[in-house]
């Protein structure tokens, strides 16, 4: 018998071992779903499968005669732009500022400080700052996305950038570049894969800015519907949307990953074009 | 004719001198091995040369015109490690040279040959992680060369290989050499290396030495020896330094 250490579950094993702790909690969660509503027919804590089904069913594929439109829907599209346009300048601003700081010198000393001091600077609480300047429209919450995963990536990218070898710096002036050739086609080549890797990251901060923005302030959205039917202990709403927001941030992030495999094959081990 | 040349030369660092008085005359053609002990300065000798540092005193001269302190285009490098671009495939790599001078037009076809000459022809659309420690050099040394530099510098370009490797490349750079009359200042801690390769062996070291103050004094040319002259003869001095080296390594 080998050690434990030495145990390697491979193929279908290794499938089965995942399943394991999933298919034990759901069963769990049934278990005692059955037995609340065995006791009480009208719990809302542990709402059965049927029940949540029924309300997928009506908030996700019914349209709401009050608003005209289908809820989880128009939740869907609201967060969801939200989202791509926080993290669409994020990933902007970063992508700008990175290269900047962690190529040029003169740039790295007099950014790189400020960037480090706004790191530091929780987000949250920044919000009614936002919400001051901003108005409660649409441009507060993409701004706290945005001020909230910014600075993160920026220095992590331009760590990044710093880390290339000098040695492929000098060589690439010594072959005719300028500044402007090794940004361009030395440095940025080698930051979008980092840039891609460090969104994978930010994706899941910035679900939480999101979702903190809506439940405070807002009309539609993932973040205030949860928020919304919470005062009606609508669990039967809360869990699908939950189990909703994790596979669109799964998805995401599978999107990402692939995307950073298939234009940059040379940075995921792959040996030739 | 004169390559390159050194006129009183001196680098120091705050109150560390690194190198002093250091004046040479490299002829174009030749092929200028300098050897010396670790943390002699070899290396800021090379940075001088490539311009990522200036001398504190002194004149360095580039075919006659003041060199230029910056990495330029008219000089040429292969470092130990890290010398290409992990994201850009093998040809990519050579043609970036081409590409920053505007040549665009005949530039895959001339990279290409020149990937063929150093055995690299088959490789073409591989990325350099897939290639060993020594095809990798083979691909600095093509990028290196497609520009046509005035003087190529090597910095300890062999010393990561193994053994039989690195007599493949000696083969490699000799005959590059010829082909395109090459001026190469190489360094390397390889005293054999050195002598095999070069058609003239410089070792940097201190001429004098304050116990009490060992950065006060930097290191210079304390042996040149033209080993196209068949009877050069290492004089007694040298077997000392080269005890040294071979300790400090």
């Amino acid at each position: 018998m080998p050690r434990l250490l030495n145990l390697r579950p491979r193929g279908s094993h290794r499938l089965l071992l995942g399943l394991i702790p999933i298919l034990l909690l759901a069963m769990l969660y049934f278990a005692a779903a059955a037995a609340r509503h065995a006791v009480n027919p009208s719990d809302k804590i542990l709402p059965t499968l049927g029940a949540m089904v029924d309300q997928v069913h009506t908030m996700g594929f019914k349209v709401d005669p009050l608003t005209g439109k289908i809820p989880m829907l128009a939740d869907t599209l609201a967060s969801l732009s939200r989202l791509g346009a926080g993290v669409g300048l994020a990933a902007a601003t970063t992508l700008i500022l990175g290269l900047a700081i962690g190529l040029v010198p003169v740039v790295r000393a007099g950014l790189g400080p400020l960037v480090a001091t706004l790191a530091v600077i929780p987000p949250i609480a920044v919000l009614p700052i936002l919400f001051i300047v901003f108005g409660l429209g649409e441009t507060s919450k993409i701004v706290l996305i945005f001020v909230g995963i910014t600075p993160f990536m920026v220095r992590d990218l331009a760590a990044h950038v710093a880390a290339i070898p000098e040695e492929q710096l000098i060589k690439a002036q010594t072959l005719g570049a300028s500044t402007w050739t090794v940004a361009l086609r030395v440095a940025l080549p080698q930051a979008l894969p980092r840039l891609i890797e460090s969104l994978r990251f930010s994706i899941g901060p910035a679900w939480v800015f999101l979702i903190s923005a809506e439940a405070i302030a807002s009309d539609v959205g993932l973040g205030y519907r949860i928020f919304l039917v919470r005062r009606y202990l609508a669990m039967d709403v809360i869990l699908p949307y939950v189990a909703w927001i994790s596979l669109l941030a799964v998805a995401m992030d599978f999107a990402l990953a692939s995307t950073s495999r298939g234009l940059f094959p040379w940075a995921h081990g792959k040996r030739s074009r | 004719m004169t390559a390159l040349s050194f006129h009183d030369v001196w680098v120091e660092y705050g109150d560390s001198v690194i190198l002093e008085r250091l004046s040479l005359e490299v002829k174009a053609g030749s092929f200028v091995s300098v050897v010396g002990p670790s943390g002699v300065g070899k290396s800021t000798l090379l940075r001088l040369v490539l311009g990522q540092e200036a001398p504190t005193k002194g004149r360095i001269l580039l075919d006659g015109e003041p060199l230029h302190a910056e990495p330029g285009p008219d000089r040429g490098v292969v470092f130990q490690r890290y010398s290409v671009f992990p994201h850009m495939t093998v040809l990519k790599n050579v043609m970036f040279g081409l590409e920053c001078s505007g040549r665009r037009a005949g530039a895959r076809a001339e990279a290409e040959e020149m990937l063929r000459r150093v055995g690299l022809g088959h490789s073409l659309a591989s990325y350099p992680s897939a290639l060993s420690g020594g095809m990798q050099q083979r691909l600095a040394l093509a990028q290196a060369l497609i520009t046509r530099p005035r003087i190529l510098l090597l910095d300890e370009p062999f010393g990561a290989l193994d053994p039989g490797v690195r007599v493949d490349m000696h083969v490699l750079i000799t005959e590059l050499w010829r082909e395109h009359g090459l001026t190469i200042l190489m360094v390397t801690h390889d005293i054999r290396e050195a002598f095999k390769l070069g058609t003239r062996v410089i070792a940097i070291d201190k001429r004098r030495h304050d116990p009490q103050a060992p950065h006060r004094y930097g290191s210079t040319a304390v042996y040149d020896f033209p080993l196209d002259k068949p009877d050069a003869v290492p004089p007694d001095g040298f077997q000392e330094l080269a005890a040294r080296m071979a300790k400090a390594s």
